[in-house]
């Protein structure tokens, strides 16, 4: 019994990881797809400022997902990483090339170009190869025994891609709505504009991943319309439909911290209905959470740190963000 | 079968290749985060500015090191999976939790403070920037220990068992973290990463002081480096004599590769000082030893019997001459840096560390000697490990994920090419930075970076941007 709790509450914590990353990385990648529609010089300077001292946190959720699935499900871990390699591999080239941007064009004025172009490039390309990991992962991949039996290519689908741009476009939508808190005038301006391209965008793509994924396999339609299942995930369009237009009312209204708010409930939503289709499985149709779970000691061991040091962790990082607060400054730069 | 071993082989190679590169900034962070809380810790005591000045002027080198420590750390928490995804599901229950731990207790405390500590000065006061800079230097060390912790248990593994599926399953945590080899590692490593830094700073200041020997920015640090130096040198010897003897007691193959004793001594065995191992015919080639100075070493004792690998079927060899190579080159830089610090002892006490320039032209050649020691050590106790990922118990050619050899050669290749370029440019920024002598009014962290309702209160436009910390306050706020 305990041993079954205890798997379900790592179920949950690595959910809330991967929740906390898109919440705080999500944004942070979105700037960087953005980047190249700023003008150089202010704009640009401002907006990456409003994530420099942050960035680094931000991605350290990434880490504690995989290093999280690796000690709570390492056969899943075992199974999912082989399976997505070259999107996974990708990622992290990805996630190179931003992140040393961020220092790079403060080092280099006569080279800056280059490192806004590799910021750009590296937020673009860990974007869509999270979401075609994603993706991919839906659709399900190939098990036998205790290890991955597909290819190196199976990953690539319609569905993975279509995840994969719906990712990048909703990425960038958090990053625009991030910028209309931080940031005044021009700039502000410009992401409010992006906001009415990026949102109705966004919500055509949920509506599109939302209408394949129950076709995907009889498991995701069951899990949805089965009764009395239907009852609880019915609710999650619902939500999304009044999430969606309180982000437009927000827009409309240019209320400033809606936006983004709205954004998020939108990406949380989503990540809940990933588990009303996914549940009780980690790989679907082939490993489900306890089959994938290491031992209970291990599992308990990690949630005695986890269940001290997570709200630790979430004061000193909101901390961290609460120095850093307030609108990005450009004033003075006439 | 031949494309099997080829998968392997490349899963090797990039492994190697990603930790190597890796394992490089690590080293140099973790001595340069107790350095800057020294360095602030010194300024906030005795109020000197020079102290200061040189916390401003290390902490944008900091900054990059670390960025680029960063992301190919975050390479290294996924390789697991994508390339040694057996060694990930059966070793999963045990490291997995030290590995989390690591993220729990370190990487969130390093990269929380991280944006305080270089940008929030002014903004939080002197006592919270002071510890931001502790809890920063304090993470880096908690890293190392659980990924040492890790790292050992793969050479000693403890206090495991087996499940029905074959996994290690935990049974005492407390013998898995503190298992033999960790301690005598720990601090092998961590004095590695100590002594690469105070090299790294002293070759700077000897650098600068050969230019301009009154500058009082480059004679504080050198003077600094040499004393940690002169410290940690024979300190980190003996720290080695003692790591090399638990591996005699828990890893006797990997000292016989190190050593090059192919042949069993059961009188004494010499200590071979040079040759070219020979694993083909078993010996070694133009050997250069000293008669029954290894048993000497080892046992303590002249006559001590000492076997040799032709006590162990060649199926448990590690490669016998990359162990062999490497651990010759880390002692001799070793024996280098001692020589180092003993000569600038020499010269303190002769009152001349800021005038006797052949000083300062081998600290300034030392410089880059604790970054090859490290791989030198790393490579030593990890190919010597081979061919076992958790000694004993789990082949490497058992854990390898079930990839094609295209996939990951194309891997590999990208790895190859991107941190090459990016890592090359990266360490340029940080030479271009070390060029620049510390001069008085070293800007710094007092001038921020943007998200900043205050701005335009300090009067920025006169600094260059590159000279402000990260750069960005004159971007901004002129």
């Amino acid at each position: 019994m305990i041993e079954l709790d205890l798997t379900v509450v790592w179920a949950f914590v690595i959910a809330f990881a991967v929740f906390a990353y898109v919440v705080m990385d999500g944004f942070d990648l979105g700037i960087g797809i953005l980047f190249p529609l700023f003008p150089g010089g202010r704009e640009r300077d401002s907006a990456i400022n409003s994530v420099a001292p942050v960035w680094d946190g931000n991605e350290t959720w990434l880490v504690l997902g995989g290093g999280g699935l690796m000690a709570a499900f390492p056969l899943a871990y075992a199974i999912i990483l082989p399976a997505l390699y070259a999107p996974l591999i990708a990622m992290l080239l990805g996630l190179i090339l931003r992140g040393v941007a961020f220092e790079f064009r403060w080092r280099d004025p006569a080279h800056r170009p280059w490192w806004d172009f590799s910021f750009t490039l590296g937020s673009i390309v860990a974007t869509l190869a999270q979401g075609i990991t994603l993706g991919a992962l839906l659709q399900g991949i190939t098990v036998e025994g205790r290890s991955y039996a597909g290819g190196w290519w199976d990953w690539l689908t319609p569905f993975s891609v279509l995840v994969g741009v719906s990712l990048v476009i909703g990425y960038a939508l958090l990053g625009a709505t991030w910028l209309i808190m931080k940031s005044e005038d021009r700039l502000q301006e410009h992401c409010y504009r992006l906001a009415r391209i990026l949102g109705p965008l966004l919500v055509a793509c949920i509506v599109l991943v939302s209408l394949f994924t129950p076709f995907l396999s009889e498991a995701y339609y069951r899990n949805w319309f089965s009764f009395p299942r239907v009852l609880f995930a019915a609710q999650v369009p619902l939500l999304v439909a009044i999430g969606a237009v309180v982000f437009f009312v927000a827009l409309a209204r240019r209320w400033e911290y809606w936006p983004f708010l709205s954004t998020l409930a939108l990406f949380a939503l989503g990540l809940i209905g990933l588990g009303v289709s996914m549940f009780p499985y980690v790989i679907p149709g082939a490993v489900t959470i306890w089959d994938a779970a290491s031992p209970a000691k291990s599992q308990l061991f990690m949630l005695v740190g986890a269940s001290v040091l997570i709200p630790i962790i979430l004061i000193y990082t909101g901390y961290s963000y609460w120095v850093f607060r307030g609108k990005t400054g450009h004033e003075g730069y006439h | 079968m031949l494309e099997q071993f080829d998968a392997l082989l490349l899963a090797r190679l990039q492994f190697a290749f990603t930790v190597s590169f890796h394992f490089i900034f690590p080293s140099f962070s973790i001595g340069l985060a107790s350095y800057l809380a020294v360095l602030e810790g010194l300024w906030l005591w005795t109020g000197r500015e020079v102290y200061l000045r040189l916390f401003k002027y290390w902490v944008k080198i900091f900054a990059l090191a670390f960025g680029m420590g960063v992301v190919s750390g975050i390479v290294m928490s996924y390789q697991f999976g994508t390339n040694w995804s057996v060694f990930s599901d059966r070793a999963g229950p045990v490291i997995g939790p030290l590995m989390a731990y690591e993220v729990l207790t370190a990487f969130f405390l390093e990269a929380g403070f991280l944006g305080v500590m270089l940008f929030g000065m002014n903004r939080v006061g002197r006592a919270l920037h002071y510890t931001a800079t502790l809890a920063v230097a304090v993470g880096t060390f908690i890293s190392a220990f659980w990924i040492l912790s890790v790292n050992s248990w793969m050479h000693t593994p403890t206090g495991y068992a087996f499940n029905e599926v074959g996994q290690f399953v935990p049974l005492d945590w407390w013998t898995i973290i503190f298992n033999p080899s960790f301690p005598y590692r720990l601090m092998h490593t961590v004095m590695a990463a100590y002594l690469t830094t105070a090299l790294v700073v002293g070759a700077v200041g000897a650098f600068h002081l050969l230019r301009d020997r009154i500058n009082e920015g480059a004679r504080v640090m050198f003077t600094m480096a040499i004393g940690m130096i002169a410290v940690a040198a024979p300190v980190q010897i003996f720290l080695g004599d003692q790591h090399g003897l638990n591996t005699l007691e828990h890893q006797p193959i990997k000292i016989m590769a190190m050593e090059g004793h192919f042949e069993s001594h059961p009188d004494g065995a010499p200590l071979v000082l040079f040759g070219l191992p020979n694993e083909a015919e078993g010996k070694v080639d133009y050997a250069v030893s000293v008669p029954k100075l290894s048993s000497l070493i080892l046992k303590h004792s002249l006559d001590a019997p000492l076997d040799g690998l032709d006590t162990v079927p060649r199926e448990e060899w590690p490669p016998v001459a990359v162990v062999f190579w490497s651990f010759r080159i880390m002692v001799g830089l070793g024996m280098l840096m001692l020589l180092l610090g003993a000569t600038g002892v020499v010269a303190y006490f002769r009152g001349g560390l800021y005038h006797w320039r052949p000083l300062h032209y081998l600290a300034l050649a030392m410089g880059p000697a604790g970054f090859i020691a490290v791989i030198a050590g790393w490579v030593t106790t990890e190919v010597g490990r081979q061919p076992y990922t958790v000694y004993g118990m789990l082949r490497t050619a058992d854990s390898v994920s079930p990839l094609e050899a295209p996939a990951v050669a194309a891997s590999l290749l990208m790895f190859i090419v991107i941190y090459f370029t990016v890592f090359s440019v990266g360490t340029f920024y940080i030479l271009k930075l070390m060029g620049h002598a510390p001069y008085t009014g070293e800007p710094g962290p007092e001038r921020e970076i943007g998200p900043h309702r205050a701005a335009g209160i300090t009067p920025a436009p006169a600094v260059s941007p590159e000279r402000t910390i990260g750069g960005r306050s004159s971007e901004v706020r002129t």
